[in-house]
């Protein structure tokens, strides 16, 4: 188990049983988390981001998505391969999530207090004190204002912020060895944005906690991540060290990711987008899933789809045109 | 075509044939009195023959005969209350939904009103007052049909006085009372059509259940609750009477209503949650 | 809160004053009401005598202030067939009714919660469309042939439960199968679509990823939210109730306040018919102003707007 790793997944298949047809949303990504690392999954809306969140919660909605391939492995069991009633009792405790919509992730009728309470523990946590302690330990945690006051408080009376702030501690409040955070700032005012995300990073510090995050903004990606993986039509297309990928993308499409995040000094007049469309899931194409979007594409990258490639330290990308280290 | 719910078009079509071609299919007259030939049972059952398939009510009247008049009035009443009661909420659903401000605020209580208050009182009412006939059947089924209209016809048009047509017209410098005319209402008509088939069934039990309470279509003519009530006495001897024409209204209000739910997935699912 | 009953309150009053009032003009201006309480045979004498009576020679606007005046106080007119205070009459037979319809709710929620949530939870499976079925089915029959088909069935042919009139635990049970059957239909089909619309909820998903029981996350989560359009939609629920009880009580000799609109109407008792119109409207509000308030306590986003 312990070459220091927290998550390994391994060749994860995830697909869509829609009246249409069937969607492979995942198809057959693998990736590594270790201890106390932020890895950053980044890719447009529809890429299976999301998707691969869920495939790991085991949350997928049950009539329509079902895993079909693949191993989790979370500390070395494989959620998989568990019961139901087993994956409860992992969920919350040893791998846990942020949704990306705070308006509407917590129960609108209920207290935030009560909607906290949920996750403490009744014997009274590390030195036994009283939920009411632990509660407001939890938001202080977080920075909330006046907690006493929060506790009593129903959500619709907090900002899209604070609510998120409260979302955040209530996910991390068990000390899970493993945090998704699910776009966790795209709903939230861009003002509010980066405070959010520092005290995330903050935490994720104290606590030593692995976190996936998940984002389409390469900016956030610099800020909160040492690791990326970019996912494109269901498959990781590069994966390897920030620092490593900024300086040196291997993948055209993670350079177009990269160009498109606006800069500050930049002279340019329009902001830079990449042409074209993701595949249609229905139709995914044969050979590479970028051909038809890539600047630099050639008949190979049709014919077939890109083996993995070793590009540099940790750094791996499924693309013709690059070469091996 | 597959999809088509073929049960309930044929229970439909069924009912307007007999509606339709009643003094055809008929053999006997529906008022037709005969002390010889009182309660006589279904054919099926013994005693029952073939010239009177479905019995004979106390009065010696066929109910057969009295099934198929009364499938007319059902019908007539159904069209006439949607016409009447439909037309009135449609009307006002246009006006408060376009118009909007205080007009809107003042009739949209009274919709809420109308919701929660029993029409039936009021039907019963002018049963009472009005006496009994068609006019007070129709004024009182429209009287129960006419909110549901008007609130949905109403939130049809909120979304409809977005859209650059209508901005277009009003640009153009028409009047109001032509917008709704010309603009709005062609582009409601389909949830029209949609909720009028919805309710057919509340319209045919609530004609059924005001004749039961001697408040409906007044005896001599057939009608199906009529006939239900009038056989309620004599249950035990002559269980036909009762049973038979409320089989039908069953039928029939589910054939409307699964008819109605499967036009409406596929003409205007935003209908969904009424 | 306060703002918001007070509200209510007021809207109340509201309606109560506007039925009143529908009720008072469409008796006296689309017919004349002595006609209907006159017998045939009645002499010129005999009508001029009881319109003076009746103060129906007085001018229009006089007659309504002396109703409103009259109402408020409580004195509704008296009863043709009964010979007593309409007031009197209604709260007699009132509590007949209470007893009918209060057991009859009761099970239909008990019924229509648990069907409502486990159609949601298995959905397209067995129970799902039998329960499907029988909704359909409920609010598609007529509950007046419904109450009689099951005297036929239990009654006549069985002889298992008696066919009418109050008296012992065993009166009530084919009444109130037939009062409570739409009430069932019409709540199960409700909760059962708020459910499934809840249940795709991001707090859902929260509710699962904090570990939560899959007992706590349907019944503590899901059902709170489901139950909220069945408050609002209550006071559509009520309509349907009174229309139902009249008819039940009819069929079933029940002595209740349902009945009662139905004898008005036979037998042409206007002042009857008209005294219980407006009580029932009173009765009504009063109800779902209740409801209304239950509803502003149940949803939060109601109380602390």
């Amino acid at each position: 188990m312990n070459d220091g790793l927290v998550l390994d997944v391994r060749d994860l298949h995830t697909h869509l049983f829609l009246r249409r047809g069937i969607v492979k949303a995942v198809d057959g990504i693998s990736f590594s988390l270790r201890r106390g690392e932020v890895l950053g999954l980044v890719g447009e809306s529809g890429c299976g981001k999301s998707m691969t969140a869920l495939s790991l919660m085991r949350l997928l909605p049950k009539e329509s998505a079902r895993t079909v391939n693949g191993q989790v492995l979370l500390e070395g069991e494989d959620l998989l391969t568990k019961s139901e009633r087993k994956m409860r009792e992992v969920r919350g405790r040893r791998i846990s999530m942020i949704l990306q919509d705070p308006q509407t992730s917590l129960n609108p009728v209920f207290t935030i207090g009560n909607q906290l309470m949920e996750v403490l523990d009744r014997n009274g946590g590390v030195d036994g004190e009283s939920l009411d302690t632990q509660a407001l330990e939890a938001l202080r945690r977080v920075r909330i204002s006046a907690p006493e006051q929060r506790l009593r408080q129903y959500p619709h009376q907090l900002s899209g912020g604070m609510k998120q702030r409260v979302v955040g501690t209530i996910a991390m409040n068990r000390a899970p060895s493993v945090l998704i955070a699910d776009e966790p700032t795209t709903a939230l005012d861009p003002t509010i944005q980066l405070q959010y995300l520092n005290l995330l990073k903050e935490l994720q510090r104290k606590s030593n906690m692995a976190m996936l995050f998940i984002t389409h903004d390469f900016g956030v990606v610099a800020r909160m991540c040492d690791r990326v993986a970019v996912m494109y039509a269901g498959r990781i297309v590069e994966t390897g060290p920030v620092r490593e990928i900024f300086d040196r993308p291997a993948h055209p499409y993670t350079s177009a990711l990269i160009a498109s995040v606006p800069k500050i000094d930049d002279d340019t007049d329009r902001l830079y987008a990449i042409e074209g469309e993701p595949p249609v899931p229905y139709a995914l194409p044969q050979g590479c899933r970028f051909a038809p979007r890539c600047p630099f594409v050639e008949e190979r990258c049709r014919a077939a789809y890109p083996d993995r490639l070793t590009v540099g330290p940790d750094h791996t990308v499924e693309c013709w045109k690059a070469t091996a280290a | 075509m597959r999809r088509l719910p073929w049960l309930p078009i044929a229970i439909i079509a069924t009912m307007v044939i007999m509606a339709v071609f009643a003094p055809i299919l008929a053999e006997h007259s529906p008022t037709d009195q005969s002390l010889i030939k009182r309660l006589k049972p279904p054919f099926w059952v013994e005693g029952g023959s073939m010239q009177h398939l479905l019995g004979t009510d106390q009065f010696g009247r066929d109910v057969f005969a009295r099934m198929l008049y009364g499938a007319r009035i059902s019908l007539i009443v159904v069209g006439l209350s949607l016409l009447v009661g439909g037309g009135v909420g449609l009307t006002i659903g246009i006006v408060s939904g376009y118009v909007g401000g205080k007009l809107d605020a003042f009739l949209m209580r009274l919709v809420d009103a109308a919701f929660t208050f029993p029409a039936i009182l009021f039907a019963l009412l002018l049963a009472v007052t009005m006496g009994q006939g068609l006019n007070t059947l129709i004024i009182a089924i429209s009287l129960l049909l006419w909110a549901n209209f008007a609130r949905v016809i109403r939130g049809e048009v909120l979304a409809l006085k977005q859209r650059d047509f209508v901005s277009l017209a009003r640009v153009h410098g028409c009047s109001p009372l032509r917008i709704m005319a010309t603009h709005i209402l062609p582009n409601v008509m389909n949830t029209f059509m949609v909720l009028a088939t919805l309710n057919i069934g509340v319209v045919i039990v609530a004609e059924a259940s005001l004749s039961f309470l001697g408040a409906g279509v007044p005896p001599p003519t057939p009608a199906w609750g009529l006939m239900v009530s009038e056989g309620r006495g004599r249950i035990t001897s002559a269980w036909w009477l009762s049973l038979l024409p409320g089989l039908a209204i069953t039928l029939v209000v589910l054939a409307f209503n699964l008819f109605g739910d499967w036009l409406r997935d596929r003409l205007d699912p935003k209908l969904r949650q009424l | 809160m306060g703002r918001f009953i007070v509200q209510r309150l007021l809207q109340a009053a509201v309606l109560v004053v506007l039925v009143a009032t529908v009720v008072f003009f469409l008796g006296r201006l689309t017919g004349n009401p002595v006609d209907m309480i006159l017998p045939e045979d009645a002499t010129d004498a005999d009508r001029a005598a009881l319109i003076e009576a009746l103060g129906l020679d007085r001018p229009l606007h006089e007659q309504y202030a002396i109703f409103a005046f009259n109402a408020v106080q409580g004195d509704l007119g008296t009863s043709i067939r009964y010979h007593e205070p309409v007031m009197v009459t209604f709260l007699s037979r009132l509590p007949n009714t209470i007893l009918l319809a209060t057991p009859s709710m009761i099970i239909a929620v008990l019924l229509a919660v648990p069907l409502g949530v486990f159609s949601a939870l298995r959905r397209g499976r067995m129970l799902d469309r039998v329960s499907g079925t029988i909704a359909v089915l409920g609010i598609a029959t007529p509950n007046f042939w419904l109450g009689i088909m099951l005297i036929f069935l239990f009654s006549v042919q069985l002889g298992w439960l008696p066919s009418g009139r109050m008296g012992g635990p065993d009166h009530y049970v084919l009444p109130a199968i037939t009062l409570g059957t739409f009430l069932v239909a019409g709540f199960m089909r409700l909760i059962r679509s708020s459910m499934l619309e809840i249940l795709d909820s991001e707090f859902v998903k929260m509710a699962r990823i904090k570990g939560l029981s899959e007992f706590r996350v349907i019944w503590k989560h899901c059902l709170r939210n489901a139950l909220i359009p069945v408050l609002t939609l209550w006071g559509v629920f009520m309509a349907g109730l009174v229309t139902g009880a009249i008819v039940t009580e009819t069929v079933f000799a029940w002595p209740g306040i349902g009945r009662l609109t139905y004898e008005a109407v036979i037998f042409r008792d206007f002042p009857l018919l008209q005294g219980v119109i407006i009580m029932a409207a009173v009765l009504i509000v009063v109800i779902n102003l209740l409801v209304d308030v239950l509803y502003a306590y149940v949803d939060p986003r109601i109380r602390f707007g």
